[in-house]
Parts: C-alpha cells; structure tokens; sequence
C-alpha cells in the first residue's frame, strides 16, 4: 500500500500508472506557492508604500482570495462528478447548502432547546449545540456524501440529459426547502429566509478564529483545497478513477468490460458531494453565517463554467478556473467597472454583465476550445473526436 | 438463472407497488379536498388547467427540439420570457395601448403574429450560430452551451426589463363570469381561444404537411434523411421556428393575462415546461400537451386546495414529481420505451 504517493523513485519508475501523477512534485510546488502568498498576506501586505498595499487591498483583497478558496474546493468536486465521471450535475448548490447548513445546525445557538458543546470555543454556558469546526468538517462532509448518493441513486439509469435535469431538480427542491424551513410541521429547521448568524469560530491549537483573521482561515482552506487535489489525483490513479473514464469515454464499453456502472456512478457522486460538504462548512465560517437565499441556480452555473473553462478532467486547469472566476466574479468585476468608470467618468454598472460573461464563456469555450484552458491529454482526444455518435461524454 | 431473474420481478414488483401507493395517496388526497370544499376543488383546478395550456405552448418547444436532435435547450424558457418583453413593448409602448377596446383588441392579434416571428427568429438564430456546429459533438457540449444561451437571454432580459418585476396594463377584458360559484375569467377563456388554434395548426403541421414529414424522418434518422434528399439543417432550422413561435405565443399569453415580466420568468416556466414534456414523454407531442395539462392542474391543487402544502412549495412539488416519474417511468405517460442505439 502507498497511499501517500511516497513509493520509492524506482519503484515509481517501474509503475506506469503513476507517472502521471508524481505526488512530491505537486506537493511541493503547492506547499510553496500557498505559503509564499500567506506570508505575503500576512506580513508583507501592510509594510509595502501605500499606493502598492491600496493595489491590493483593491484588486486582491484577502476575502476574496478566501472566497476563492472555497469556490475551488467546491469545483474540484464538481470535477469529480463531471469531470471524471462524466455525468452533468447541475444542482451542485444543493451540496454547498446542505454543508452550510451542518455548519449552522452544529455550530451556532440555532437549536436553543439544548446545549451541547463539543470542542468548540465557544462558551459552556450558552445553549445549542457547539462542535468543533474540525468535527463539523468531517460531519458536514459525511452527510452530503450521504445526500450524494441519495440524489445520485435515482439517476443511475437515466442518460445524461435526464440526469442534469433531476440533479437541477435537487438543486432547486434542497434550497426551497431551507428556505421554507421556518416551520416544517411546527419546527424551525433553518430558520426560513433569516437564515442562521453568527456560527462559531474556528479553534486553531488553543487560538480563537474570529471573522477577521483572514490569514489562518486562508491556511485551513488552502489545505483543505490541497486534501482535495490530493484526493481528486489520488482517486483519479486508481481503480475508481479508472473506471470513472471509462464511463465518462463509453459507458456501454465500460459495463461490458466489468466496470460496476451503478457503484462507480454512485461513488462519484458521493465523493463530489463530500468535498461540496467541505466546502459548504467552510464558506459558512467565511461568512459567518448560512443565509438560504444565497444558494441559487446560478452558483451551480457559476462551478460548472469554472470546470469547462478550466479544462474537465484536470486538477489544475480546474483550480486555474475557479480562481480567475472566482476573481471576477467577487472583485475583478467591480474593481475593473470603477476604474473605467473613474477614468472615462461613465456610470456604467459593470456587475450586471456578469450574466453576459458567463453564458459568453460556456458558449465560447464549447464553440471553440470545447477541452478548457489547461486540458486534460486524455479528455482532448475525445472532444474532437469528428463525427462519432457513439462514444461521448456523459454517456448516450 | 431463476435467481437473477426472480431477483428482477421482485424488484419490478417492488417498483409497480410504491409507484401505486403514490398515486392512490394522490388521489386520497383530492377526495378528501374535494369532500372538504367542492367549490374550491373546481376553482383551483380552472386555475390550473389555465396555466397548463400556457406550459403545453412551451411544452411543445422543448419536446419538438428534443424529438428531432435530442437536446435539452435549456433556453427556451427564456425565449418564452423574452416574447413575454416583446408583447409588453409591442402593445404598451409602442402602441400605446393601455385598456381594453376594439383597436387593442386588433393590435393584441396584430402582436400575436409580430411576437410568433420575433421568437421564431430568435430561436432560429440560436440554432444556426450556437448549436448546429456542436450536433455531432459529444453530448455535454451542446447540453453546456444551451445553459450559456440561457444566461445570455437573461442578460438581455435584464437590459430589457430592468433587475426586478414589471407590471403591465392588460388589453383584455377584465371579467368574469360564474358557473355554480366557480369564477371563470374572460382572459381564461381568451387564452384557450388563442391556444387550441395553435396547438390543431401545429399537429397539422407536423403530421399532414411535407414539412412535418420531413421533420419526422429527420427525427428519426437524421442520416438516412439525408440520403432521401431531405434538406435536415432546413428540417431543424423550421423545428427551432415551430417552438420558437409557440414560445412567443405563450409570452404574449402570460404577459397579458398576469400583466408581470422578470427576466428570470422564463428560468422558472420553463423547468415547469420541461417537466411536462418529460412527464408526457418528450419527443411526443400529444404527451406535452397532455404533461402540461397535468402539471397545471397539480400545481393549480396544490397552491388552492384547503388541504395542501401551498404556494410556497409549488416548485418542490413539481420537481419532486419530475424526480418520482424519473424513478418509476423515465419514459413518461405517453412515451416509447428508449432503445440505446450503438
């Protein structure tokens, strides 16, 4: 068993699967870049002449940087699902509210009527059930693993088209009923459109997290992303992620050649849901707070052209997408609209183009470079694969 | 043998009786409301019934365009909401017309025709520019871009309408009239009047003419169409102005009878729709109608019985129905079983 990666080189060498996947040097460039921008963040940003601390406070700010975060690791369990599998999910949202939701169940005053505490930093006196962030990750990550499966059993033996239309279903039916969640039978579940605010703060080896030390929590979700990628490039060399591609290549193949259609669909599905569990409780302590109308349709749209842009199937070319749109979308935008606007004295409302950029993007990119930015060799051959009706992505 | 047999008519067996269990529920639950308050019961379902002829006309869009290149065009619903915007700027502002009268009655018509060839347009368009290069791409490909065309549209709607809802004075009349203590509106009746035409002229098209022969075939074998001499990117391009037209009508529909257009409208109808369409069986036609109908009408119970879950919950119940019928019959009420082709 190397479950870490860490074989010895030659036996490395030996085995052609994992050629493709050397696991130190990844670790090691990542590793580095991630702490050359905390220590940048946290020690350099304020030191610098003003005019280059106002450029990044403007243009990079650290909450955007965090925000960007979560979106990343959000869209590398979207990749899991769509990327690999080849299944369209669209309502991944569902995923990322019912994280956020566990957070605020298990991590704030919300259920009044008892008091439990686990871990958590906040005091023992006051009521509702208080779990250490670290636990909740785990729980949160775990039920919507549950829910992945859930969502995915009725799907097994629809084509893809079926399939994103009842993924989209559940990504409509779970925010509506967070929504409608005041009184369901006489009990509060989610405290309706109020949502739920504050949730507790993150206990880091004895230090409290507050809403504002930015620095900390951008070190948790950078290495909550890394344990993602780690997982994603793990799985994906293995016998799952194996069969993940050859359903997403051929389904029919696939079920011919031995593959467990049902299970490897499922597990898919589970493990996607698991990392939008992650990524759900991790936004919830980033906002400090869950609030139901802020899961709509469009952030399901929003990770889907993060993955299409950046290149399915590939770790990084994900990452690289849900960055830059994570980055227009919360602050590129904006910034861009007030400097144009200051420059040229316009009014023009740049955030409103969004829907624009968006939908320009997944039109784009599927017109003309249908593989993503960074593509992935493998996914590459097939998308241009001319006239074959048979074998495509997301099964037939 | 006899196992893996037996093992698939127990599951089968298990399948058929929840499925039943569901429907008897529903149909215990319209008893008791129809116990409870009759006149209710016949007034939600007048609602309903209303709105479902409105989701058949976009209904139809979807399982036209399905039936012949088999996509989900994710943005016919906002085509839908687009005709909503052009009916509201044809008619109020740039004719002017605020109430109901003789003219506006002629411009309403004069609209019905102007909005059937705006969308029709439209829908072509986006068939020739977005999706024609991607027919033979794989399946995701055109499936990605039809949700990029959705938020485009959207985008427009915004531009259009502004960020929020919109109301609009209506040119129909504006009564009603009551049978037995069920109020009937004249705008219902007028939107029947101005859907059943539609919906005869369509059936017409597609099962007497040519035209419809020759969208058939392509639906069937788009190759072998070919080699018969059928001109199929025509064939599609007309499919797109069939359901493009029927969007617009619907629009125009929704848009005098509610008097509201939001750009995020056409998202909501149309997933509605697509139900429809799925539950009737998509690529059937009668099945859309059909679908819509009782989509309507199970929306319209929900939100007016005495005994239900309320309006709140009217998108939950229709996706919950889309997710049971994937469950027990992805094929629908009206549809063929699917053969997977190799």
């Amino acid at each position: 068993m190397d479950i870490l990666g860490l074989k010895s080189r030659r036996a490395r060498r030996k085995d052609p699967s994992l050629k493709a996947f050397d696991q130190r040097k990844w670790i090691r460039g990542f590793t580095i870049s991630a702490i050359l921008v905390w220590v940048f963040y946290a020690f350099v940003v304020d030191r610098l002449p003003y005019a280059a601390s106002d450029f990044f406070q403007t243009w990079f700010p650290a909450t955007t940087i965090n925000e960007a975060l979560v979106w990343v690791i959000c869209a590398l369990g979207l990749n899991i699902v769509v990327g690999y599998a080849g299944l369209l999910d669209l309502g991944f949202v569902a995923f990322w509210a019912i994280g956020g939701y566990v957070a605020g169940w298990f991590m704030s005053d919300f259920f009044h009527q008892v008091s439990f505490h686990l871990g958590s930093t906040s005091p023992a006196a006051q009521p509702g059930i208080h779990i250490s962030f670290w636990a909740v990750l785990l729980i949160g990550a775990l039920i919507c693993a549950a829910f992945g499966v859930i969502i995915g059993a009725p799907t097994l033996r629809l084509k893809s088209d079926y399939l994103a239309l009842v993924t989209l279903g559940f990504g409509e039916i779970i925010p509506q009923i967070f929504y409608n969640g005041e009184d369901i039978g006489g009990f509060n579940l989610s405290n309706g459109s109020k949502g739920i605010s504050p949730v507790d703060n993150i206990g880091l080896f004895g230090k409290t997290l507050g809403p504002f030390d930015l620095d900390w929590k951008y070190l948790i979700f950078v290495c909550l992303a890394a344990f993602m990628v780690f997982v994603s490039l793990r799985i994906r060399g293995g016998r799952l992620g194996r069969a993940w591609l050859a359903i997403r290549e051929d389904e029919l193949a696939a079920s011919m050649m031995g593959v467990p259609l049902m299970r490897s669909k499922l597990a898919a599905y589970a493990v996607g849901a698991f990392s939008g569990g992650i990524g759900g409780v991790a936004f919830a302590t980033h906002v400090n707070g869950v609030f139901a109308d802020r899961f709509s349709f469009s952030i399901s749209i929003i990770l889907l052209a993060m993955v299409v842009l950046g290149g399915m199937g590939n770790v990084w070319g994900v990452i690289v997408g849900a960055l830059l749109i994570a980055w227009v979308n919360s602050t590129g935008l904006p910034a861009f609209g007030d400097t144009v606007n200051n420059a040229l004295g316009t009014s023009i409302n740049f955030p409103s183009y969004n829907f624009l950029l968006f939908g320009g993007i997944l039109i784009f990119m599927m017109l003309y470079k249908r593989e993503g930015l960074l593509p992935e060799s493998r996914l590459k051959q097939i998308m241009h694969e001319a006239d074959d009706s048979t074998s495509n992505v997301g099964g037939h | 043998m006899t196992d893996s047999s037996n093992r698939f008519s127990m599951r089968l067996l298990i399948e058929r009786s929840t499925a039943s269990l569901i429907v008897g529920l529903v149909f215990v639950w319209l008893a008791v409301n129809f116990v409870k308050s009759p006149s209710q019961f016949f007034q939600s379902s007048v609602i309903g019934i209303s709105n479902g002829v409105l989701y058949a006309l976009i209904a139809l869009g979807y399982t036209l365009v399905y039936g012949i290149i088999e996509l989900i065009n994710f943005a016919h619903g906002d085509l839908f909401m687009l005709g909503g915007l052009f009916a509201a700027t044809f008619i109020s502002t740039w004719f002017g017309q605020e109430e109901a009268s003789g003219t506006a009655f002629a411009v309403f018509f004069l609209c019905l025709f102007a909005v059937m060839g705006f969308c029709a347009t439209i829908n072509v368009a986006i068939e020739r520019f977005a999706y024609r290069k991607l027919r033979r791409a794989p399946k995701l490909a055109p499936l990605i871009t039809a949700v990029g065309v959705s938020f485009i549209i959207q985008f427009v709607g915004i531009r259009w309408n502004g960020s929020g809802p919109k109301t609009w004075n209506s040119v129909l009349p504006d009564g009603e009239f009551v049978i037995s203590g069920v109020h009937i509106a004249y705008t219902t009746i007028i939107s029947f009047l101005v859907t059943i035409p539609l919906l005869i002229l369509m059936s017409f098209i597609v099962t007497k003419t040519r035209r419809g022969k020759a969208m058939r075939a392509t639906a069937q074998d788009a190759d072998a169409a070919r080699l018969m001499g059928i001109n199929v990117n025509k064939t599609i391009g007309f499919t797109f102005a069939l359901g493009g037209a029927l969007a617009g009508a619907a629009g125009l529909l929704f848009q005098q009878t509610r008097g509201v257009t939001n750009y995020n409208l056409g998202y909501q109808l149309g997933l509605i729709a697509f139900t429809s369409a799925v539950l009737g069986g998509i690529g059937n036609l009668s099945g859309a109608v059909l679908g819509a109908i009782l989509i309507g009408l199970i929306q319209g119970l929900n939100d007016g019985l005495p005994i239900g879950l309320g309006q709140q919950w009217s998108q939950t119940v229709v996706f919950t129905i889309l997710i049971l019928l994937m469950v027990f019959k992805p094929t629908g009420l009206l549809g063929k079983p699917m053969i997977e082709k190799v």
